[in-house]
């Protein structure tokens, strides 16, 4: 055991830190638009990786990943995390891709991943649905063979930035007479431009579009365009749910957003001194960074085992539990740290006049925002109740 | 002692509560807070109408007769649903102060069209660099012949978009923070020199950030004491604090019972959720944390009459409870309600949102905690001399 970089490694985080100076949009450091981030924004430095080589650091080499250790890639979301940079979303990435290059056919991995680690496709998650969020080997939505195609029928929903997706992986019941519910599934991957696919908004409680309802009415998928065999998608589906938690702990961000906090709370007075000299507030941010700490040597204790091919398993839900947890008392600091100035709502004054100065010091703008926003953490990618019957009944063995 | 309403005070519920039930349905709201002006004048008439803005008052002042008690009751009914217009501001905040310290002539002159709704006062308190401490002001009020001139800049006006009359605090004497020097004002919104910045709210209300620039007001306008007015905005800001707990509660009780219903008819794994063990357990929870609520406003309401120590105490005390309860039911309640619960169609995001930001309206739990840790210490130190 030992906590030291290597000189290798502290060259490596020279040359990433000064690829991310020289090469991260301008516009976009500091992160603070992130609230109002256009499709281009999210994807621009997912293309400039991309080009460079970096996209995807996590893949097998052969498919282009970088072949990092996993400090290195340690290494790498700390730096990226110093300029809040907008990642590469983990719909294509993180997501699909590891399905499709483990158990995809030849044709799919040349098809799909070139095209997920350049940037130019843009995918969407069809998991949930209005009475499958929690229990979701529930799902009703059909795929039913007609010749060399599937006919794909239902309803998905809570589906994150539909609005931009070229390409959606979906979940389908393909044989309604299973003997159990998690069979008879399989995993379909659907061009968003086919017939009869409808994208809905849902507007969250942030006023945020992010979400969406997809609406799919005898959409028309070749046969080919599934992933491995017919009923056993939800194999795939566990498989790749497993590779959603590990990336939500989010420890780099957290730390980032720790940092921000500080500063916003070095900022504020309270009684003419800065609120972070206050002894209560204090001892929450260093609660909270004690907190943080616990969970990044947890997951640094996770991704050894990983290196030594320990795949994800249900540790992963302690990342997911203990990631969210941190990330929603950060916002909620953050909004408490900003005192009267997390009332003004800047979304509408800033879609008046987006040239507009802000109301109060800047900072507060979205923190009433975020705080509502990321409430979801704690609900999506299966709820933290789930998380906790997974470890129950997987690590307890109750 | 006796936790009973009155036959009038259980009127006013009734009747406040079929006129929120008939005319303020949550797609209503919703309409309301998105129009242009974000409120609808002829609602406040009608609340005006029932007698809710006279029945604070004594019948010397002109008004029916009640008091904290009934402002609670009015409150709690406002915050089941989600009720956006400036009771607060206007008739607990413009309202009190004329009450407490208003002269013959102010009172005839405000305190009437308050009472009536003709008038409505927002309390222009908060600065930018204040946080909670009500004295921590830099708006300064000149002595300038018989009347004053203001300078300063106010944060989050609550209701000031719809206000034709503010309350100012200012500073008239002494260093900034000191306890004393602080005096209370009545400005007109179109007196020369105020500007303001109108926005919304995250919670569906609308604010103001309001600028003074050399603002000239004349000897009647101070409210109470020149240069002792904070004991008095302490009183006014302890029973706005009071009511704003009410709120709380309101919205507490309908963010749980929409909840435990939610639970009762979304199914999942082939049971309604509410049979899972860890949300019922939550759920029971949600309901202490409300029925504390409920005991803490009764006791602060109740407390306010005495002296500043117990009243503050009290008041602290109440907030505190309420600022974490309400966290705690508004954060179990989106949860439980799981993706749904995030959406802005549904109700129960807004009273989370509405519990959320009452937290940092007149103090947050902190500010509370700390100011009733520092009476207490006071009391001590008192006690051993």
């Amino acid at each position: 055991m030992n906590l030291e970089f290597s000189a290798e490694e502290t060259a490596f985080r020279e040359e990433v830190r000064t690829f991310i100076d020289e090469n991260y949009p301008e516009h976009l450091k500091g992160g603070s638009q992130l609230e109002e981030a256009t499709p281009e924004d999210m994807l621009a430095w997912h293309k400039i990786l991309g080009k460079k080589g970096w996209s995807v650091p996590a893949w097998p080499v052969e498919y282009g990943g970088t072949g990092w250790t996993s400090t290195q890639r340690y290494i790498w979301s700390e730096e990226n995390a110093r300029v809040d940079a907008i990642m590469p979303l983990p719909f294509g990435v993180a997501m699909v891709a590891p399905v499709i290059y483990t158990f995809g056919t030849q044709e799919q991995k040349d098809r799909f991943l070139p095209k997920i680690r350049s940037g130019e496709e843009w995918w969407c998650q069809g998991y949930s649905e209005p009475g499958a969020g929690s229990d979701l080997a529930s799902l009703k939505t059909t795929a039913v063979r007609d010749g060399d195609h599937y006919v794909i029928n239902g309803q998905k929903t809570w589906t994150t930035l539909a609005q931009h997706a070229d390409w959606g992986f979906f979940l389908c019941r393909t044989d309604p007479d299973a003997k159990k519910q998690q069979e008879g599934i399989s995993f379909i991957l659907v061009d968003m431009k086919t017939p009869g696919i409808e994208v809905r908004p849902i507007i969250t409680l942030d006023g945020g579009h992010e979400v969406n309802e997809v609406w799919l009415t005898d959409v028309r998928v070749p046969v080919e365009n599934r992933v491995g065999k017919e009923n056993e998608g939800w194999t795939y589906a566990k498989f790749l749910l497993a590779h959603e938690r590990s990336g939500i702990a989010g420890v780099a961000r957290s730390k980032r957003g720790i940092e921000k906090l500080r500063d916003i709370a070095a900022s504020e007075t309270d009684n003419g001194k800065p609120l972070i000299e206050d002894a209560g507030f204090a001892s929450k941010v260093t609660q909270l960074e004690i907190d943080l700490t616990a969970l990044e040597f947890t997951e640094l204790r996770t991704l050894a085992g990983e290196a030594q091919g320990r795949g994800p398993g249900p540790e992963s839900s302690i990342l997911k539990v203990k990631g969210t947890e941190i990330q929603q008392r950060l916002t909620e600091l953050t909004l408490e740290a900003v005192g009267h100035y997390g009332h003004p709502m800047h979304r509408a004054i800033a879609s008046e006049n987006s040239n507009e100065f802000p109301i109060g010091a800047g900072y507060g703008d979205y923190s009433a925002p975020a705080y509502f926003n990321m409430r979801k953490t704690s609900i999506y990618g299966g709820s933290n109740e789930i998380q906790r019957n997974i470890i129950t009944k997987m690590i307890l063995g109750l | 002692m006796d936790f009973n309403f009155t036959e009038e005070q259980t009127m006013i519920r009734d009747s406040l509560a079929r006129l929120i039930r008939e005319q303020y349905d949550f797609d209503t709201r919703t309409g309301v807070i998105k129009s242009e002006s974000g409120w609808r004048p002829e609602m406040w008439a009608q609340f005006a109408e029932l007698g809710l803005f006279m029945a604070p008052f004594s019948e010397e002042d002109g008004g029916l007769g009640g008091g904290p008690i009934d402002t609670m009751v009015v409150m709690e009914e406002f915050g089941k649903g989600l009720v956006v217009e400036p009771f607060i501001p206007s008739i607990v905040c413009g309202g009190g102060f004329l009450k407490h310290a208003g002269t013959d002539a102010q009172k005839e002159e405000h305190l009437q069209a308050i009472m009536g709704g003709a008038s409505v006062f927002a309390f222009a308190y908060a600065e930018p660099r204040g946080r909670y401490n009500l004295a921590d002001l830099e708006t300064v009020a000149r002595k300038d012949g018989s009347g004053y001139v203001i300078n300063g800049h106010k944060a989050v006006v609550v209701g000031a978009p719809w206000a034709d009359k503010l309350i100012v605090t200012a500073r008239t004497a002494g260093d900034r923070r000191d306890e004393s020097g602080v005096s209370v004002f009545i400005v007109s919104k179109d007196a020369a020199g105020v500007t303001s910045r109108d926005y919304p709210t995250v919670d569906g209300r609308r604010a103001s950030e309001v600028y003074f620039e050399n603002v000239s007001v004349g000897a009647d306008a101070l409210i109470g004491e020149a240069d002792n007015g904070l004991p008095l905005i302490e009183q006014v800001v302890d029973e706005a604090t009071a009511a704003i707990c009410a709120e709380a509660v309101g919205a507490m009780g309908v963010a749980h019972a929409q909840t435990v219903e939610y639970s009762r008819t979304r199914k999942q794994f082939g049971t309604p959720i509410g049979k899972f063990q860890v949300l019922q357990h939550r759920m029971v929870d949600m309901f202490m944390e409300h029925e504390q609520s409920i005991s803490m406003t009764y006791m602060a309401t109740l407390k306010l009459g005495e002296d500043a120590v117990t009243r503050k105490k009290a008041v602290s005390g109440a907030k505190v409870r309420i600022g974490q309860a309400g966290r705690f039911v508004g954060q179990s309640a989106v949860q439980i309600h799981g993706g749904m619960g995030m959406t802005e169609e549904l109700a129960v995001g807004h009273y989370f949102k509405r519990m959320t930001m009452i937290d940092s309206e007149f103090g947050n739990v902190d500010y509370h905690m700390k100011r009733y840790t520092a009476l207490s210490a006071a009391a001590l130190d008192i006690a051993a001399e």
